[in-house]
């Protein structure tokens, strides 16, 4: 009885903490609000919006999104790339990943057999279209990690990934092409990751085309869990035959799997 | 009201509930969806400064710089749940909780 006394104390005493954190959050939320208006009827102040546009012929590229995150603020992407690779080190520095699902029927199979190739289809087409309109690398990038989703929904323990040491290597591309870029750029003359307007379309390309092979692998990686399952955990070659034979959409099933009448 | 400030709005309260959330509520994965709440009202706060207008000749042109910062946010915020939806299945298989162990309600 005590237990229970004690216990709805604590639920009433927790009732009042919750209550007491709703009021003083409330009250830092409408002391947000009236330094938002307060900074507003101050006016608009000189933006980074007019330098970046006026400079964006010099970039390469003529979506300004784009020239921010490759050109003007490419450390800024560089770094963003970093902490994606540390973080995919932290999951899988905690352990193997869990199993994966069970292999998918043949209606989930079709389906992904469709949408995959398409999703990367699509990545490749943001991918380009990113130097004048919306799109880019990231957009890419989540685009092939989408892919490897569904590839692990659908049964594949590794999410269509290769196996750990090639994953090592796409992990690292983008990191590593992009600082290859920018040390090449110091040893022409040029700062580190300052493009010479002659090449700066390509060697942007260049970054966007690693940066998304390694943000695909990392989101897709990340979905796995941990680290990728080893070489016993590989599909034999009846998996194999049985993926193949759900990949390709047979018309004329073998009359053993056919419901019998 | 503008659409920036409307946006703005939003934000705000999104991240003031988010922050509840995160404080209210010991279940990890509860935490991690408060603060991706959070995360996504910090965004529409930027998405909403990004098209305020710099004055009444150019009305609608965004500033590409809250933008580039928001791509870069949302891929780290994503990186960051992956590792802490990692750390809770870890935690879970360790200990079998999935609270922190501290001393709430005791």
């Amino acid at each position: 009885m005590s237990m229970s006394q004690s216990e709805s104390r604590a639920a009433e005493r927790n009732r009042d903490l919750s209550l007491l954190v709703a009021v003083s959050l409330a009250v830092l939320g409408a002391a947000l609000t009236w330094l938002y208006f307060i900074a507003l009827s101050a006016g608009a102040a000189p933006r980074l919006a007019d330098l970046a546009y006026e400079r964006l012929p010099g970039t390469g590229v003529s979506n300004p999104v784009t020239a921010v995150l490759l050109n003007y603020r490419a450390y800024d992407t560089l770094m963003e790339l970093a902490v994606l690779l540390a973080a995919l080190l932290g999951i899988w520095s905690l352990g193997p990943a869990a199993p994966g699902f069970q292999r998918s029927g043949a209606v989930l199979a079709g389906m992904v057999s469709w949408v995959v190739p398409l999703l990367i289809v699509t990545g490749g087409y943001l991918l380009w279209v990113g130097g004048y309109a919306p799109g880019g690398a990231f957009q890419a990038g989540a685009l092939l990690g989408a892919a490897g989703v569904i590839v692990r929904l659908a049964g594949d323990p590794r999410a269509g990934l290769p196996g750990e040491g090639a994953q090592r290597w796409l992990l690292v591309l983008g990191v590593l092409v992009f600082t290859l870029v920018g040390l090449g750029l110091m040893a022409f003359g040029a700062g580190f990751l300052t493009y010479p307007p002659k090449f700066a379309k390509w060697l942007i390309l260049l970054i966007e085309m690693a940066a998304t092979v390694a943000i695909g692998v990392a989101l897709a990686a990340a979905y796995v869990g941990g680290r990728p399952p080893g070489p016993e955990a590989q599909p034999t070659a009846e998996d194999e035959d049985a993926l193949t034979a759900a990949e390709t959409p047979t018309p004329d099933p073998t009359p053993a799997l056919r419901p019998q009448p | 009201m503008t659409q920036p400030v409307f946006w703005a709005l939003v934000g705000m309260a999104l991240v003031v509930m988010g922050l509840y959330a995160l404080i209210v509520h010991a279940h990890l994965l509860r935490k991690v969806l408060a603060l991706n709440v959070m995360s996504s009202g910090v965004f529409l706060v930027f998405i909403g400064l990004a098209r305020r207008a710099p004055g009444e000749d150019a009305p609608l042109a965004a500033d590409p710089v809250p933008q580039a910062m928001v791509l870069t946010g949302i891929v780290v915020a994503v990186a960051a749940t992956g590792l802490a939806l990692a750390l809770i299945v870890r935690q879970r298989a360790l200990t079998g909780r999935t609270t922190l162990n501290d001393d709430v309600g005791r």
